[in-house]
This record gives C-alpha cells, sequence and structure tokens, in this order.
C-alpha cells in the first residue's frame, strides 16, 4: 500500500514548516507568477539573475504542503546555478515526478535531483504531481521572462 | 418545554443500513479501509435500481427515439416521454412540455442564458446574481452581458454565508430582467429564501431562474409554488447518471422563447427558405437525445420518491447537526458557512493546513472529501481563503462517517500540526 510517509517525509514536513527563501526579494530582476487553478494556489517567484547566474532567489504565496516545500527545496537547489543549468534540472525535476510508479526513475535524472528526490512520493499520488511542479513551472516561466501565468499543465 | 404538533402522518421508517445496501459502490474498500463517501455535493453514488435501468435500456430496449415505427423505437420513445413525466412529477411542474432534457445543470444555464438572453437583453439591462453562485450560474451570464451589452451585478453575502436581503433588495430595480439564484449553495450548504426571492423579483418586473442542482436531491422541489419561470437540476447529483440534466421553463416563456441548438428533432418542417420550429419542449431538444440517462434519471427520481423527502430530510439534518457538532470540536476547524438555514454541506477549513493536504491524508483513511474552490471562487475569495475542505452528505451517510471523517483528521493534525 502506498504509504503517506512516502509523501510526506520529514525533509518536507520540515520544509513546509520552516519555508527557506520565503518573503519579498527587493532586488529581483524578474518573477513570475504561478497558478493552480484546481487548488487555489499561487505564487509568486521572484529572481535576481547577474550575468546569466541566479544569484538571489524567493517565493511567496500560498500553498498546500507539497506545493510550499517543492518550492522551498527549488529556491535552495537552483540558487547560484546558471540559468541554462536551472533549466536542465527543471527537465529532470519534470521527468522524475511524471516517470509512471511502475517504471524506475531514470538514474542520471535521480542523481541530479539530488535532496530533491525526497519528493519522488507524489508520483504515487496523481493529484498531487501538479503540487509539486508548480513552483518548477513558475520558475522557467520567471526564467524566460513569460508574461502569462505559469499553469501546470 | 415546546410542544410539538402531532405529525400529520406517521414518520417513514428510515433504515438507513437496508439503503447502503442498495448502493454497490458504498460497499467497497479504499485503500484498504471501508469507503466512507462524503463527496455528495459533487456527485452522489448510484443505487442498483438505476445502474438497472441504464443496462436494461441498452440490452432490450435501445432504439432512436421519435422517429421510428418498429416496436423497439416504440418501447424507447415510451420509456424516454415516461421519464420525462417522472421529471414533471418530482418538480410539480403542470406539464410535460416544460421539461427539457439536457447534459447537465450548467448546459440547461447556457440554454437559458443563450436563447432567452440574447432575445431579452439590451444594453443597460441587468442581470442579478448573488456572491455565492456556482460558476455555471455566473459564467453563462457573463458571456450573454458581454454579448447583448447587459450588467451583471451580484448581491453580497454576509460573515454566515446569507444573502444580504437589504442589499438583495436594493439592487432589484426595474432595471433587473433576470434573476438567476442558487437555491442552495455548494460550498456553504446555504439554503435561498427563494419563495421570497422570486416574489421580490415579480414585483420589479424579472425573469427569474433558480439553479436547483444542490436542493433536488436533499428537499422536495414545487415549482408551482416557487413559481420561478425557470428550474434547473443536474442527474448525477440527484442520485442519477451523468450527463442528463433538466431544464423546466414556464410554458409561456418556453414558447415565446426562440431555440437554443438547430437540427433534428427540434423542428416540424424544413425546407431551405425557412424551418418551422417543433413543440415543446422538443423545439429545445435538437439532435438525439440522451435517452439512456434520461430513462435512468426517472429511476432515480422514482427511487428518491419512493423513500421520500420528509425522511431523507430529517435524516440528513440530524446527521449535519451531529457533524457540525462534532467537526467543531476539532482543535483549530473553523466551518465556513454557518446559515442558519442550511443543508447537508459542511465546509472547513484548520488552522494553515492546506484543504489539499486534509483530503490527501483522510483519503488514505477511506474518507472521500472534496477540497478546493468548489467551481465558487468568488466564494473563497469572500472568506479571503484559497480553497476548503468540504463534506456533504447523502441519504445513505450516517454518523459514524462522521466519526471517521473526525478520526482521519486527528491523523491530518498527527502528520502537520
Ligand atoms: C450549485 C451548483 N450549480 C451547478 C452545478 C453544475 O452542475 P453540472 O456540472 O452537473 O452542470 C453544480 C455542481 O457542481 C452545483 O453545485
Amino acid at each position: 500500500m502506498q504509504d503517506l510517509n512516502d509523501l510526506y517525509q520529514e525533509v518536507i514536513l520540515d520544509h513546509n514548516r520552516r519555508p527557506r527563501n520565503f518573503g519579498p526579494l527587493p532586488d529581483a530582476t524578474q518573477s513570475a507568477k504561478g497558478h493552480n487553478p484546481l487548488c487555489g494556489d499561487r505564487l509568486t517567484l521572484s529572481l535576481k539573475v547577474e550575468a546569466d547566474r541566479i544569484t538571489g532567489i524567493s517565493f511567496e504565496g500560498s500553498g498546500c504542503a507539497i506545493s510550499k516545500s517543492s518550492a522551498s527545496l527549488m529556491t535552495d537547489a537552483v540558487k547560484g546555478m546558471t540559468l541554462d543549468e536551472a533549466i536542465t534540472l527543471f527537465d529532470r525535476f519534470h521527468l522524475m515526478v511524471t516517470t509512471p510508479i511502475d517504471e524506475p526513475i531514470d538514474k542520471d535524472a535521480e542523481a541530479a535531483v539530488g535532496k530533491l528526490a525526497v519528493l519522488a512520493g507524489v508520483r504515487e499520488f496523481p493529484a498531487r504531481v501538479k503540487c509539486a511542479s508548480l513552483p518548477w513551472h513558475t520558475l522557467k516561466a520567471a526564467i524566460t521572462n513569460a508574461p502569462e501565468p505559469a499553469k501546470t499543465e | 418545554m415546546r410542544i410539538h404538533p402531532a405529525p400529520a402522518a406517521p414518520p417513514a421508517i428510515f433504515d438507513v443500513a437496508a439503503i447502503r445496501a442498495l448502493f454497490p459502490a458504498l460497499q467497497q474498500q479504499v485503500h484498504g479501509k471501508p469507503l466512507v463517501y462524503l463527496d455528495n455535493a459533487a456527485t452522489t453514488q448510484k443505487p442498483q435500481a438505476v445502474i438497472d435501468a441504464l443496462v436494461s435500456y441498452y440490452a432490450h430496449d435501445n432504439a432512436n427515439v421519435h422517429r421510428g415505427v418498429h416496436a423497439l423505437s416504440e418501447r424507447a420513445t415510451a420509456a424516454f416521454e415516461s421519464a420525462r413525466k417522472t421529471v414533471q412529477r418530482f418538480v410539480n411542474a403542470r406539464s410535460d412540455r416544460e421539461i427539457v432534457f439536457t447534459r447537465n445543470a450548467t448546459e440547461s444555464i447556457n440554454l437559458v442564458a443563450r436563447a432567452w438572453g440574447d432575445w431579452q437583453l439590451n444594453a443597460g439591462d441587468e442581470v442579478l446574481i448573488t456572491a455565492m453562485e456556482h460558476h455555471s450560474n455566473i459564467v453563462p451570464w457573463q458571456m450573454a452581458c458581454a454579448r447583448t451589452g447587459a450588467i451583471l451585478r451580484v448581491a453580497p453575502i454576509d460573515d454566515y454565508g446569507d444573502v444580504v436581503m437589504d442589499e438583495f433588495a436594493r439592487m432589484l430595480t426595474p432595471k433587473t430582467r433576470m434573476l438567476a439564484v442558487t437555491h442552495m449553495s455548494n460550498a456553504l450548504g446555504t439554503i435561498n429564501p427563494v419563495g421570497d426571492m422570486v416574489k421580490m423579483a415579480r414585483s420589479v418586473g424579472a425573469t427569474v431562474l433558480i439553479d436547483g442542482s444542490q436542493a433536488a436531491y436533499h428537499q422536495a422541489v414545487d415549482v408551482q409554488a416557487l413559481d420561478p419561470d425557470f428550474y434547473v437540476f443536474t442527474g448525477h447529483k440527484v442520485y442519477g447518471p451523468t450527463g442528463i440534466g433538466v431544464l423546466y421553463g414556464r410554458e409561456s416563456v418556453l414558447q415565446a422563447m426562440p431555440p437554443f441548438l438547430g437540427g433534428g428533432d427540434m423542428i416540424s418542417s424544413v425546407t431551405f427558405e425557412k424551418s418551422e420550429w417543433n413543440e415543446l419542449p422538443y423545439k429545445f431538444e435538437a439532435g438525439t437525445p440522451n435517452i439512456a440517462d434520461a430513462i435512468a434519471l426517472g429511476a432515480a427520481l422514482d427511487f428518491v420518491q419512493s423513500i421520500g423527502f420528509d425522511a431523507i430530510g430529517a435524516h440528513e439534518s440530524a446527521v449535519l447537526a451531529y457533524a457540525t457538532a462534532q467537526l467543531s470540536a476539532v482543535p483549530g476547524l473553523k466551518i465556513i458557512g454557518t446559515a442558519k438555514h442550511k443543508a447537508s454541506v459542511v465546509s472547513f477549513v484548520i488552522d494553515d493546513i492546506h484543504p489539499h493536504d486534509i483530503g490527501t491524508i483522510v483519503d488514505r483513511e477511506g474518507v472521500a472529501i472534496r477540497t478546493g474552490h468548489h467551481c465558487a471562487q468568488p466564494v473563497m475569495d469572500r472568506y479571503g481563503i484559497p480553497a476548503t475542505a468540504r463534506a456533504s452528505l447523502a441519504m445513505y451517510n450516517t454518523t459514524d462517517d462522521v466519526d471517521a471523517l473526525v478520526g482521519a483528521l486527528a491523523r491530518v493534525r498527527q502528520l502537520l500540526g
């Protein structure tokens, strides 16, 4: 049986209780809004980009434990990365959370996402995959500076 | 102590265990726990009688209606039209010409917003709705207003989830051409004083549509007593199948109103120059209708009537009172929607725990509730919350179901508290 503890792992609960990089980013160079119409979650992601590198990042908004901890983990993970590196990590993360539950996760993707692997448990909860991926779609929108709010599909 | 008058008829015997046994879907386990189904405002489970009606139609009577002279077509037509008569009795309409089959409540409202709205609304006219409407009683009117230049007005609700009647009265003016209001709120459980609202709307000459999607499976509906021009509901919430809805329309209004969709069945004669519309209600039923689901809806309504709304209402009120008391005692839990007159819905939030997390966790305990904005985003905005968790009752729910929910909420607190 799929266990709730696969989803709500200690790391996730910790990031939910004490989200990292949460709040405004006064010297942001770009930002994007994400919206999950299914649950009404809204998220604003702000980036400070200098010479193609993410030197500052923060998020604000309301969301469930999964989207909040995913945003928190993501901001920790991509801080200091170049934009290309962040996009590559987006692809790996996306691959991980959308791999069907009865298939093994791509080894490179798993290695690349590192600590983010705690979110692989969402695969057992199809309705919650979008919660985990919303911050990432919003990051991609902020990087590409898309004018439309990011959606989860 | 208050002395209650003796009931006119002996109370119906309501054996909830026997009723539960008639619903096959309730007999299952989910995640290794007995299913506790508390998402009835989204859709109700189906009794065996409804499933049998569907199977029997396809196994024996399947044919197109209103066109063949062969035995199967005659049987299918008779069953389809008999379902219409069942609906007529269910809402106490004067005539079965006033009962139009649609796909769902949403289509019924869109039919009116298109056919009536485009015909009757002009620039500067007003359409009045309330702040507790489901999206399906908001968006079709927004679209009609955009086409015609009419203005959408929204009567506010108070903190309890009641329409502010003073404001409502103030907003209802001779400019108001349409009042479109829900009989019962899916997000809050509020039952609106629709009888009074219809009278007030009449006094300014407005046409009235009532969205009965939630009310129709909790209480008896009498369109002659309520007296709206339109009353809509959706089959799948009243223990019937998906894909079938109802539009009741006052005969004189339907008669005068232009058709909605064009095609087969809705005409009496067609030449390339001109078509003549068919008589009621067929004028509004273009194309092959959803025959099987209409027949199964008839079976669902017969089933509900055989138990009776007096018994259903009394049982559901008792379980709602129990649920309200038990949930109120859950630490940090706040009920959203505390109107004096409400039915069968408890929407709630728990501290800053997101409703989605609540939904996922209680699901693992076998408890199905709805979490989200319930297709009523303006209601969520009114309370300044993104979403709620919602437990909603049907005739087969018990106080044990409520206990299971409360037990599952303890697990939420344990994980996320
Ligand atoms: C009050 C109300 N109106 C309208 C609807 C729409 O019903 P349907 O989606 O079947 O058209 C619903 C159901 O969600 C509802 O609760």
